[in-house]
C-alpha cells in the first residue's frame, strides 16, 4: 500500500472551505452548524434546567420527561425523528441544515439542562438561608448569590458538552448535510483515498476539540475558588 | 403521541401492525440482538483498553505516560463517526491481504464497528480510570502501610475498594453512551436496531411507528441498565466516605 498524501493537498480547499466552513454550493458546513447549535442549545438548555427545578408540577414534570426521554435515546435516532417531524410540522420541505440545527439544539438542550440543574443544586442550601437571613429577596438571592457560584461550577461541564456537540455535528452527514465528514466521504468515493481523507479530517476535528479542551482546563484552574480568594 | 400529526391537521394513517408483520418483527429482533452483540463486544475491548491506558497514564515512567496520553487525547477528541469510516473504509487498505480476506469473510462491518467504538470509548474510559486512581490521596496508601498492612493488602482492602466506587458511576455513564453510540454502526452497514427501524421506515413509509419502536427499545435498555447499576452503587456505597449528592448521569 502506498499512500498518496498529495490527494489531501489537492482536496484541502474543498474539505476546509465547503466542509468545515460551509461556503459553497452545498451549504452546510461543520462550523456553520456547530456555532449556532452551541449558542441556541445553551439558551434552550438554561430554560430547561430552570424548568426542571421549578416547583410547579406542570412545569417540572414535562421538563423531566423531556430530558430523560432525550438522554435515553441515541442522537442518531433523535436526528431521524426531527428529519421526519420538522417538514411535517412546517408543512414544507426543509433543507438538511435546518433539520440538523433543530435536532442538535433540542438534543443538546437536554444535556445542558442537566448541567444547569446540577450547577444550581451544587450551591449549598446554607447559602440560600444566609441570603434570606440577610434580607435578600428571591430574585436578588438568585442573581447575587446562587448564579455566580453555580455558573462557576458549571463551566467545566459546559465546555465539555460543547466539545461533545462539536464532535456530534459529524452525524449531520448521515442525513446528507455537507459537513467535514460528508466532504471527506464524497472525496474519498471519487479519489479512492479513504485512508488519507479520514486521517486528514480526524486531524482537523482534533485541532478544534483539543484546543477547546485545553481552554476548558485553563478556565477550570482560573475559576477555581482557591484562586478567587487571594 | 397518537394525536400529534392528526392534531396538526395532517392526515396520517397509523398502522402499528407494521412493527410485527413478517418480516419486520424479525428485523427489529435481529437489530436488537446485533445492538447487544456489538455493544457487549465493544464494551469488553473498551474496558480492557481503558484499564491498560488508564493505568499507563499514572505510570512513573515518562515515555509510557506519553504514549498513553497521545492515545487518549487523539482518539477521544475525534468524532466516533469519523473513526467508524476510518476503520471500515480506510484502515483495511493498509492491512495485509490475509487479514483483509479474513475480515471480508467474517463480517467486516461488525469488526470495523467494534474497532471504532472500542478504541474511541477505550480512550474515554482510560481518562475516567486515570481520574479515579489519581483522586485517591497518597496518604491513604501511607496510612495503610503504616498500620501494618502489606502493599498487596493496602491495595486489596483500601485503594481498590475506594477507586472502584469512584470509577463505577462515571463508567456506567460512559457505558450507556457506548450502547447508544452503537447506533452509528448502521452507517457502515451493521444491521443493528437503528438500521432495522430505518429499514422498516423505507419499506413501509411508516416512520412514526418505526422510530417510536426504536426509541422505546433504546429507552428500556438504557433505563434498565442504569437502574441496575444505580442500585448496585447505592448498595456498595461507603456511608460518609464519598458524599454523592446527585445520581450519575446516564
Amino acid at each position: 500500500m502506498n499512500f498518496d498524501w498529495a490527494a489531501i493537498i489537492s482536496n484541502a480547499k474543498f474539505l476546509l472551505v465547503q466542509g468545515l466552513l460551509g461556503i459553497g454550493i452545498f451549504g452546510g458546513g461543520t462550523l456553520r452548524l456547530a456555532i449556532p447549535a452551541i449558542l441556541l442549545g445553551f439558551v434552550v438548555g438554561i430554560f430547561l434546567g430552570l424548568a426542571r427545578l421549578a416547583r410547579r408540577p406542570y412545569i417540572h414534570y414535562p421538563a423531566v420527561l423531556y430530558i430523560e426521554l432525550i438522554r435515553g435515546t441515541p442522537l442518531l435516532m433523535v436526528i431521524f425523528w426531527f428529519w421526519f417531524l420538522v417538514p411535517i410540522l412546517l408543512r414544507k420541505p426543509v433543507p438538511e441544515y435546518w433539520v440538523a440545527l433543530t435536532a442538535f439544539v433540542m438534543f443538546e438542550a437536554a444535556y445542558i439542562g442537566e448541567i444547569v440543574r446540577a450547577g444550581i443544586q451544587s450551591v449549598g442550601r446554607g447559602q440560600v438561608d444566609a441570603a434570606t437571613a440577610t434580607g435578600l429577596g428571591h430574585l436578588q438571592t438568585m442573581y447575587d448569590v446562587i448564579l455566580p457560584q453555580a455558573i462557576r461550577n458549571m463551566i467545566p461541564s459546559l465546555v465539555t458538552q460543547f466539545i461533545i456537540l462539536f464532535k456530534d455535528t459529524s452525524l449531520a452527514s448521515i442525513i446528507g448535510m455537507m459537513d467535514l465528514t460528508k466532504a471527506a466521504q464524497t472525496v474519498s468515493e471519487r479519489d479512492l483515498r479513504p485512508f488519507e481523507m479520514y486521517i486528514f479530517i480526524a486531524v482537523v476535528y482534533w485541532i478544534f476539540t483539543y484546543s477547546m479542551s485545553r481552554f476548558a482546563r485553563w478556565l477550570e484552574v482560573r475559576m477555581s475558588p482557591d484562586r478567587a480568594i487571594p | 403521541m397518537l394525536m400529534i400529526p392528526g392534531f396538526l391537521g395532517i392526515p396520517y394513517d397509523f398502522r402499528w401492525s407494521v412493527l410485527w408483520e413478517s418480516p419486520h418483527g424479525q428485523w427489529i429482533l435481529n437489530g436488537l440482538l446485533n445492538t447487544i452483540k456489538i455493544g457487549a463486544v465493544s464494551w469488553i475491548f473498551a474496558i480492557l483498553l481503558g484499564i491498560l491506558f488508564g493505568a499507563l497514564r499514572t505510570s512513573p515512567f515518562r515515555p509510557l505516560r506519553a504514549i498513553a496520553t497521545a492515545y487518549v487525547e487523539f482518539f477521544r477528541n475525534v468524532p466516533l463517526l469519523v473513526w467508524l469510516f476510518f476503520w471500515y473504509f480506510g484502515a483495511p487498505e493498509v492491512f495485509p491481504e490475509g487479514i483483509r480476506q479474513w475480515l471480508i469473510h467474517h463480517g467486516m462491518e461488525f469488526w470495523s464497528g467494534v474497532a471504532g467504538i472500542s478504541v474511541y470509548h477505550g480512550a474515554r474510559m482510560a481518562e475516567i480510570i486515570r481520574a479515579g486512581i489519581q483522586s485517591i490521596p497518597k496518604t491513604q496508601t501511607e496510612a495503610g502501610l503504616s498500620s501494618g498492612l502489606s502493599i498487596f493488602e493496602t491495595y486489596r482492602f483500601i485503594i481498590i475498594p475506594i477507586a472502584l466506587r469512584l470509577i463505577v458511576p462515571p463508567l456506567t455513564n460512559d457505558s450507556l453512551g457506548l450502547l447508544k453510540n452503537t447506533s452509528l454502526a448502521m452507517t457502515i452497514g451493521v444491521a443493528e436496531l437503528t438500521f432495522a427501524t430505518r429499514q422498516i421506515e423505507t419499506y413501509t413509509a411508516k416512520a412514526f411507528e418505526a422510530f417510536t419502536a426504536g426509541t422505546l427499545i433504546y429507552l428500556v435498555l438504557c433505563l434498565s441498565i442504569s437502574f441496575v447499576l444505580n442500585r448496585m452503587e447505592s448498595r456498595f456505597a461507603i456511608p460518609g466516605l464519598i458524599a454523592r449528592t446527585e445520581r450519575p448521569e446516564h
